[in-house]
């Protein structure tokens, strides 16, 4: 028996050389160590034709060249999976340079972004959204905003007429108006929304954007105007940026400011983004005039407030250098694609 | 408006350079948008006098000329001019001079002689008839005036300016002249302001007596007449038809000079009128008569209506008023007497008039932007001055003032320091803010807190202590405000309200699914719907129109936005952008009644399309379904729609419960090919205000199954008219609760299946009840309920 064992051993050395695979490994394994049919548990068996006293050695013996083979055995296993487990990797790499399988996303209009980051902006200051009507009455387009007829700002505004007194809104103003006359103050309000003009070339679009902000109060100053300003532009353009206010005109406003920023593409040395004044304008406003507030039946001596009004269009333009008005109402896919939220 | 520095300076003093004069205007609300130098390149052009002309003697058409240039010495010039003779004092550019052109001229040889310099003309000085007699003449300058030699002729014939181009704002008409930017300038470099002369002498004589009458005292609420008699028409002086040149306007005569230039100083327009064409010397204001006629200076004949003011004489309009005189009585070379015509006409008709006759003239575009009676006044008496001064003419007493309004009366406020820094928020002293309304030409009387200002008469414009607040701001500097952030408001809840961030939610939606949000106009033409071939009466077509649209493109306010994103997908396909999918939200504008005599409605409709990919009407079924499920709202989406620009047989409605609040599927071929487009196109639209009515399902979580749902998968054979709604119906119906869902994966026509039926593979998914697993017997009972239940309402069989 005990050459028995050693031909067994030296079987499985020789025969394992020619293992190439899991599968052939584990025939090899089946026919040495399988549990019935298996030549190392037949040997177990066959250990009872032995004399009682040679019993416990063979029995060693035998325990012994199973724990031997088993570790063969393993150890080939290893071996082989880690083989096979290489081979498999290598079989199924891939050229990863070939094009990805696209899931894409749609985009947000740049006005639409621009509009959330703002609102964001105000939203944190206490602005709530209102938005109203596009065709408006001479009423709340022009006169209850301290325009009559005779008044100088009709003159700068070609507006679309659908009747003697209907027209597309030329500003965000009237809500102004509309909320002066629904909400009571204190409030603070933000009116964005398309608006409309007769005039058509690179930088006009006969519609565009508009965002209206209105604060009603007691005792608001142009100092908190310029605050609210600062917060605006540190948020929007960079920290460091600043605004100046210059005299202007607006009938619902007085005093009336335009509002410029440092320019955020060279800091103020100036560029061709900004006209080489270092400043570019982003909107008008001023306190608010009281016969506007008389007009919407508010006590002016009581309230006082700021308006201003931006254009969208404008913001999301300088923003995202787009130097012509059409690229956001064209609708081509190229360019809607390209403003990322 | 255009404002020469050297006219500037007879009103202020100013000693501040040019860039600082700028400033000081931005400052105080003026933004001058350029600044036009003149001889400011014009640099070692100087006088000197020929005193010998010799042939050259290597070139016939040259000439060599000695001169004296002064302090430059003795030169020699070689030129072509033939117009130059010994004795003749002329501009010479010397050795290193710069022409106004900003060439430069250097010591040089011509055909062998050296000449040290060059003899200039009007072009190259830089100035015309205007500025000097004979300097538009095409060669060498040569001065009438005996000038000093080797003198710099930029400052011998006060070339030297700088024309300011100022925009004014709308609120301030009395800064559209000369005196208004000086008032303005004085106060800014706190220097006193110097009125213009206005002092004249009447010479009494054997005069007219002139009668003026006028009959709108609305559309005319001042005029004023004034004679002038023993008229010499003759060329203005320099010195006004040079400003005149600098502001842009040519010099016609003594008499239509002098109006134009006190249009230009004090902002006034003027009209003269030759007397001897005014019959019975007499003047009528009136409204036109429907159909009169009048020919205007510019000798077109202008149709009139009531809505234009004319005036008139005796008999027939000489002019129409503000906007441009009469061809019949204007001022002639052989005018001996002429009546000055200085009036305030009502702004907005001057506009409309001017408008609707199609004339536009610096007397018009002055009265549209509004004029004062203080100015009309004053304005006429300057005009009397510089007849005087000019010796144009003699001021006759015969002047008649129709004061028609009542006297203008200075706009008076009540109001405190108080109120006044209460606006701005920061504390500007007193002594300043008196100090300032003060050189801004206010009366200011002060008691303690209270002050009471007086504007001057040219300020129409202030109204109240905001007004004062917002000139004492712009004087002292907008750089003093302190930013504060709201410091006295009270705290208010901010953001979006729900509504409108649904919206943003929908955008974002469609944003997920891979659509870009695109915008478009408001308004289509009337071609754009006639693609949609609609049938009469068709709510798409029963739309508000603009009535002065830019366009026929932009004439109709839209109730479907589906024509404006067919135009979006053509344009793209024409770009070679040959796929896409986009999206709008926006408002469309339902008439209550046309003409429009009452609000609109407006409602935000959301319509999508895709083109050139592979969606096709299931993946617009999908996206359907997809915002049912986040919306949660219940979508039937299996009614077929009854549009005119939808395939009749790829398109469904969009039905929310039973109302039909959309539609959605393939556009119809003549539609696209309307718009040029050649693929298969596919959109869905829905009243967005409809929908967001029902968002207000609130969300609850539903407790995850304890034992898992089992498949089936069944193969049906089925009549081919059977639809796969009514398959699924039976399906659920047959077996309630249990059925978790239901999913077609194959749809065979074929031989194998026999003519008129179709194969149809379905997975049907059970659910388990609370208590215990599914065993397989209880889902072959459903399985086997459900056969029963589609053969006997659907003659459907297994296959």
């Amino acid at each position: 028996m005990e050459n028995q064992i050693a031909e067994i051993k030296s079987n499985i050395t020789a025969e394992i050389q020619t293992v190439n695979s899991s599968k052939e490994l584990y025939e090899l394994k089946s026919k040495y160590l399988l549990n019935k049919a298996g030549i190392i548990p037949a040997l177990m068996k066959e250990l009872g034709k032995a004399s009682k006293e040679d019993r416990p050695k063979l029995g060693q013996m035998i325990n012994a060249l199973k724990d031997w083979a088993t570790q063969i055995f393993e150890g080939k296993d290893a071996e082989i999976t880690e083989v096979e487990k290489k081979a498999r990797y290598e079989k199924e790499a891939v050229d990863i340079t070939m094009p990805s399988k696209k899931t894409k996303v749609g985009t947000l209009h740049p006005v639409t972004i621009i509009k959330n980051e703002l609102v964001d902006i105000f939203a944190g200051m206490g602005f709530k959204v209102v938005e109203t009507r596009e065709i408006e009455d001479d009423f709340h387009n022009f006169t209850a905003l301290n325009t009559p007829l005779e008044h100088p700002a009709r003159d700068k505004q070609d507006t679309f007429y659908v009747s003697d007194d209907f027209m597309l809104r030329t500003h965000t103003s009237p809500g102004q108006i509309r909320s002066l006359k629904s909400i009571e103050p204190p409030f603070k309000i933000l009116v964005p929304g398309r608006v409309y003009r007769a005039d058509d070339d690179a930088t006009h679009s006969p519609m565009f954007h508009q965002m209206e902000g209105l604060v009603i109060d007691e005792n608001i100053t142009m100092c908190d105007l310029q605050g609210m300003l600062d917060v605006l532009v540190h948020k929007m353009f960079s920290e460091t940026a600043k605004t100046r206010f210059r005299p202007s005109f607006f009938p619902f406003t007085e005093p009336s400011v335009e509002v410029d920023v440092s320019c955020f593409e060279c800091g103020g040395k100036g560029c061709k983004l900004c006209k080489g004044t270092g400043w570019i304008e982003i909107l008008g406003g001023g306190i608010v005039n009281k016969k506007v507030l008389e007009n919407c039946g508010v006590d002016s001596n009581k309230y006082t407030g700021f308006a201003f009004g931006l254009g969208l269009d404008r913001i999301a333009m300088l923003k995202n250098g787009v130097n012509n008005i059409h690229v956001l109402y064209d609708g081509d896919v190229r360019a809607l694609k390209q403003f990322k939220d | 408006m255009l404002a020469p520095l050297s006219w500037l300076k007879d009103f202020v003093d100013i000693d501040v350079t040019v860039e600082e004069l700028e400033k000081k205007l931005f400052d105080s609300g003026f933004e001058v948008e350029q600044i036009i130098p003149y001889g400011d390149k014009l640099d070692k052009v100087v006088t000197c006098k020929i005193f010998k002309i010799e042939q050259h003697p290597n070139a016939e058409k040259l000439r060599i000329c000695q001169v004296d240039a002064g302090k430059y010495g003795k030169l020699q010039i070689i030129t072509n001019a033939q117009n130059v003779k010994e004795g003749d004092i002329v501009p010479v550019a010397v050795d290193g001079a710069t022409l106004a052109t900003g060439d430069r001229i250097f010591n040089g040889k011509l055909r062998g002689e050296p000449s040290y310099g060059m003899f200039c003309g009007g072009e190259e000085i830089g100035i015309t008839d205007a500025f000097y007699e004979g300097a538009s003449f095409d060669g060498v300058l040569v001065f009438n005036d005996d000038f000093p030699l080797g003198e710099e002729v930029r400052d011998l014939l006060g070339l030297k300016d700088y024309v300011f181009d100022i925009s004014v704002l709308a609120n301030r008409p009395d800064c559209q002249s000369i005196v208004g930017i000086a008032r303005e300038i004085a106060c800014a470099l706190n220097k006193p302001f110097k009125e213009p002369d206005l002092s004249y002498n009447e010479v009494k004589g054997d005069d007219e007596k002139i009668d003026v009458t006028v009959l709108d005292n609305e559309l005319c609420p001042r005029y004023i007449a004034h004679l002038i008699k023993d008229v010499k028409i003759e060329k203005a002086p320099k010195w006004m038809s040079k400003r005149l040149a600098l502001c842009g306007l040519n010099s016609i005569n003594n008499i239509v000079d002098i109006t134009n230039y006190v249009l230009l100083e004090m902002g006034q327009p003027m009209h003269a009128f030759d007397l001897k064409d005014l019959e019975n010397n007499e003047i009528i204001v009136r409204r036109a008569e429907n159909g009169e006629k009048i020919v205007t200076l510019d000798e077109k004949e202008n149709i009139l209506n009531s809505d234009n003011l004319v005036i008139c004489d005796g008999q027939k309009p000489v002019a129409l008023a503000g906007i441009m005189g009469g061809l019949n009585s204007e001022i002639k070379d052989d005018t001996t007497a002429v009546l000055f015509e200085c009036a305030k006409f009502k702004r907005d008709n001057v506009r409309k008039s001017a408008r609707t006759l199609g004339k536009s003239s610096d007397s018009s575009k002055r009265f549209e932007k509004g004029v004062d009676e203080y100015t009309t006044e004053r304005a006429s008496k300057r005009a009397l001055n510089l007849i005087d001064k000019l010796g144009a003419g003699r001021v006759t007493a015969v002047r008649v003032d129709v004061s028609a309004g009542k006297t203008q009366e200075n706009k008076e406020v009540r109001t405190t320091f108080g109120k006044i820094n209460g606006v701005l928020g920061i504390e500007v002293p007193k002594d300043t803010i008196v100090d300032i309304l003060t050189r801004l030409g206010f009366g200011v009387t002060v008691d303690g807190e209270n002050l009471v200002t007086v504007a001057p008469p040219y300020r129409e414009d202030v109204e109240g202590y905001p007004d004062l607040a917002e000139e004492v701001i712009r004087t002292y500097g907008y750089e003093h405000i302190k930013p504060t952030l709201l410091k006295e408001a009270q705290v208010t809840a901010g953001g979006y309200s729900k509504e409108q961030k649904d919206e943003l939610k929908m955008k974002r939606t469609f944003v997920n699914l891979g659509f870009n949000e695109a915008m478009t106009f408001s308004f289509y033409s009337k071609k754009d719907i006639s693609a949609l071939n609609l049938r009469e009466g068709d709510c798409e077509g029963q739309t508000i129109l603009i009535g002065n649209p830019l366009s026929d493109n932009y004439e109709v306010l839209r109730r479907t936005l589906i024509p404006s994103l067919l135009k979006v997908a053509s344009s793209n396909i024409k770009k070679g952008n040959t796929e896409g999918k986009i999206f709008e939200i926006a408002r469309t504008f339902i008439p209550k009644t046309l003409p429009v005599t009452d609000f609109p409605e407006e409602r935000r409709y959301l319509t999508a399309l895709t083109f050139g990919g592979q969606d096709d009407f299931f993946t617009l079924k999908g996206v359907l379904e997809e915002i049912a499920e986040i919306f949660r709202v219940k979508f039937n989406l299996n009614v077929r729609a009854d549009k005119t620009y939808l395939h009749s047989g790829v398109s469904a409605k969009i039905l929310l419960g039973d109302k039909e609040i959309g539609v959605y599927g393939q556009i119809a071929y003549e539609t696209a090919a309307a718009f040029d487009i050649e693929c298969k196109v596919y959109a869905l639209e829905l009243d967005y205000d409809a929908l967001a009515e029902e968002f207000n399902t609130p969300f609850k979580y539903v407790n995850l199954p304890k034992f898992r749902s089992v498949e089936r998968d069944l193969a049906l054979v089925a009549d081919e008219k059977t639809t796969c709604a009514e398959i699924e119906d039976v399906i659920r119906s047959a077996c309630k609760n249990s059925v978790e869902s239901v999913k077609l994966f194959d749809v065979y026509v074929g031989e194998q299946v026999g003519v008129g039926k179709k194969s149809m593979a379905y997975t049907v998914t059970f659910k388990a009840g609370e208590e215990k697993p599914l065993e397989s017997a209880d889902v072959d009972a459903f399985v086997k309920r459900i056969l029963g239940s589609l053969k006997h309402r659907l003659g459907v069989e297994l296959r």
